[in-house]
């Protein structure tokens, strides 16, 4: 049975991936605090980008509203698992 | 549960993009899993950076794919690296939502079709400004072409259903407010104009009265768009039709509410890459890039089935039969193409007469051989074909498009030629015309008499080219097809196919002995026979049972070969020598030392007149019916291997 914890972990791990393809780098660690301020290129283009790489992996729509309520990442993690509570019973491409 | 997960994704992954043709351009290969690293190693290689830019954007990218490639494609521009033989081309952009996502993939995606492309975008949403002012970025820029990418929101309409003067006020106010921009892009800019039609919006405001009612928005587009396109009659202006490609789509895909409220994104950005694909196909359209011959396969191309083995009464290509209907819908669109000043060439692995039989005695083809140009049947490699096809018909080969059902054959001319347009398919040829048209490759900005008299120019006489010499190394790419052989005796797994081989193939059979399914088991049961079924795998799938034979011990210490067919879908691949090479190991086992192989001659299997000779035995004899016999001394033999796997399964291990 997987845990909750295996549930950030992989949506931590299909976030790094959107990062590396919107980012165009590699080297990008995600965790719960970092923000626009911490990643060059990060403006509000690559924002959009993100958002809607996010939307597309994770087969969820976001309103305006949430997405200006994001601070940091966590914040982003914590809006996807309350879309997504049994990320386990579908498959998430 | 976990691996359930990786089986479906996996599959996802593998067929997801023939899910979604236009979205995922799914004519176009996935990007390679290090893409990225390559983008990264463009600048670092120095030499054909033109080339290998091509390359890399010949696969299908999404938007932040395009995004990365166009960065790469910007530093080597600052760093003012040569693009050639990619031909500049200055693209100016002005629209009234925002471009940032679309400028980086319309540089990219032009590398795809030959072009090195900078893309000078006018200010957010200050069209009519960048148009008329003679100093604006875009007068300044000199372009080669504006594109002038208006959508509905870009148009002073108005919603006035049921009022006809209201109603005409408006398209007369949007169309004036499109020739003021496209007036003052050619006096200020001298340049070409692309102009778009209008995408009408998804909502509907009544119903289906919409397109019946005078003033309504809906109403209003379509005779804008009418408008648009009478205008652009006898100018040098050109259209790019994004009402047809957003309809393609579904309007209620490509708008998208959420993303125009975000960040005014004209359309949704899931379509960034197919709008960039039709941009830059109508810039190599421009440019005269657009491809001019088709060069099609014939079994499970155009006809269902294998003209070799299954005979102008088996092939599938009839009306009242799904699948018949899905090929004579391929012949109808092939036919069109034709019709429209395009070149048909034939490049199939068969034998030349049998390939033509259809052509000239089927009567439900469409397709017949005096529409071809080039009929090359034989049993060569495609990639040698196609150059010969080329240099006949003194055209480049940039400007062919390559039509096969069999990713084998697809992959090994990408590799050897890659300027050859090879569109991937889908496994449902009902949708082979689906995906041919949707890729594009002779998209054009004009057509004349001189279009529709080049097919008779090149002179359809369906000729054949006499091959030179082979092009480029087949044995690495037949190496990286990772290919899995299994040797097994008959089983009763493998009876009811082998039967089937047995009393099917045609052509590659070198003695066409008939037998049934009781007979076979005889076969197998009689301890004087060896028996052999033969399946082959690669990097794209299971090709099953492919190969068969049968080896009579008549006397001490010879084998004769009764038997040996192969599928003709492996040919070229060497499967024959692994073959020999596995009955060579039995036979030294077993104290033979003599294989014996009969060639019986029928009017099908003349592509097996010299195996034995190929595979080093030794003629001994020929009748007067044309038969010959080969022999091959077990020790004095040596046979050399592709590269594959080999499995060897259920044979009892035999003392000497």
């Amino acid at each position: 049975m997987l845990t909750e914890d295996s549930t950030t972990l992989e949506i931590y791990e299909k976030l790094t991936k959107i990062f590396h393809a919107v980012f165009h780098d590699d080297t990008i660690i995600l965790d719960a605090d970092l923000t626009a301020a911490d990643v060059e290129d990060w403006d509000s283009l690559t924002h959009i980008r993100l958002v809607l790489a996010v939307q597309n992996t994770f087969q969820l729509k976001f309103s305006a509203a949430e997405i200006g309520k994001l601070m940091n990442v966590g914040g982003l993690v914590k809006l996807i698992q309350s879309k997504r509570p049994n990320v386990l019973t579908e498959s998430v491409s | 549960m976990v691996i359930l997960f990786g089986v479906r994704r996996f599959l996802r992954e593998r067929f997801s993009l023939m899910d979604k043709i236009y979205e995922n351009l799914s004519w176009l290969l996935p990007a390679p899993a290090d893409f990225a690293a390559q983008c990264h190693s463009l600048l670092e290689l120095g030499e054909d950076l033109g080339t290998r830019l091509q390359q890399l954007a010949s696969y299908s990218l999404d938007d932040n794919e395009l995004h990365r490639l166009a960065k790469v494609i910007g530093k080597a521009r600052t760093a003012n690296y040569s693009f050639a033989p990619l031909t500049p081309f200055r693209l100016g952009l002005l629209s009234n939502a925002t471009v940032d996502f679309i400028v980086p993939a319309l540089v990219a995606s032009a590398a795809r079709y030959g072009v090195a492309l900078e893309c000078i975008a006018g200010n957010y949403n200050q069209v009519m400004q960048m148009a008329l002012t003679p100093d604006s970025v875009i007068n300044a820029a000199h372009c080669d072409a504006v594109l002038v990418a208006l959508d509905y929101r870009g148009l002073p309409l108005r919603s006035t259903p049921g009022n006809f003067d209201e109603a005409r006020a408006t398209v007369q106010a949007a169309f004036g407010h499109l020739e003021t921009i496209r007036a003052g892009l050619k006096n200020k800019g001298n340049t070409i104009c692309i102009l778009q039609t209008v995408a009408s919006p998804a909502e509907y405001l009544f119903g289906s009265l919409d397109r019946a009612l005078l003033g309504t928005i809906n109403n209003v587009i379509e005779e804008v768009n009418r408008g648009i396109v009478q205008g652009l009659a006898g100018t040098q202006d050109v259209l790019l039709d994004v009402a047809r490609l957003a309809e393609t789509v579904g309007l209620g895909e490509w708008h998208s509410p959420s993303e125009w409220n975000l960040a005014k994104l004209p359309f949704a950005n899931a379509f960034v890459a197919l709008y960039a694909d039709h941009v830059a196909r109508i810039i190599a359209a421009l440019l005269g890039k657009t491809r001019r011959c088709l060069i099609l396969d014939l079994d499970n191309t155009l006809w269902g089935g294998v003209i070799g083995d299954d005979g102008l009464g088996g092939i599938q290509i009839a009306q009242g039969d799904a699948t018949g209907e899905a090929y004579l819908s391929v012949q109808r669109f092939v036919l069109d193409l034709r019709e429209r000043g395009i070149l048909l060439a034939v490049c199939s692995k068969n034998q030349d007469d049998v390939a033509r039989l259809p052509f000239q005695k089927h009567p439900e083809m469409l397709l017949r051989e005096n529409h071809f140009a080039i009929f090359q049947a034989n049993w060569n490699d495609k990639a040698t074909n196609i150059k010969a096809i080329a240099n006949e018909l003194a055209l480049g080969l940039d400007s062919m498009v390559f039509l096969d059902d069999n990713p084998v054959e697809r992959g090994l001319v990408r590799q050897l030629l890659p300027q050859v347009a090879v569109p991937e398919l889908p496994n449902d040829p009902a949708l082979y015309v689906r995906t041919l048209s949707a890729a594009g490759y002779f998209e054009s900005v004009d057509f004349g008499n001189d279009d529709l008299k080049r097919a008779e120019f090149y002179q359809d006489n369906a000729r054949r080219v006499i091959l030179r010499n082979e092009v480029g190394d087949i044995q690495e790419y037949l190496a990286s097809l990772k290919m899995e052989i299994t040797f097994q005796p008959f089983d009763d797994n493998g009876i009811s196919r082998i039967a089937q081989l047995i009393n099917k193939s045609n052509q590659f059979n070198l003695t066409t002995r008939r037998y049934t399914e009781a007979e076979v088991r005889a076969l197998w049961h009689d301890p004087r026979c060896f028996t052999l079924q033969v399946r082959l795998s690669d990097i794209f799938g299971d090709n099953g049972m492919i190969s068969v034979v049968v080896c009579r011990q008549l006397s001490n210490s010879q084998w004769d070969i009764d038997t040996w067919l192969m599928s003709c879908r492996v040919l070229g691949r060497r499967v024959e020598d692994m073959v020999l090479k596995h009955l060579i190991e039995h036979a030294s086992l077993r104290g033979i030392r003599k294989l014996v192989g009969i060639y019986r001659p029928t009017s099908r299997n003349q592509l097996v007149e010299r195996h034995y000779a190929k595979l080093g035995f030794t003629e001994l004899n020929q009748d007067s019916d044309g038969n010959t016999v080969w022999q091959l001394e077990v020790d004095r033999s040596s046979v050399t291997t592709p590269p594959m796997v080999v499995r060897s399964i259920g044979f009892d291990m035999v003392e000497t």
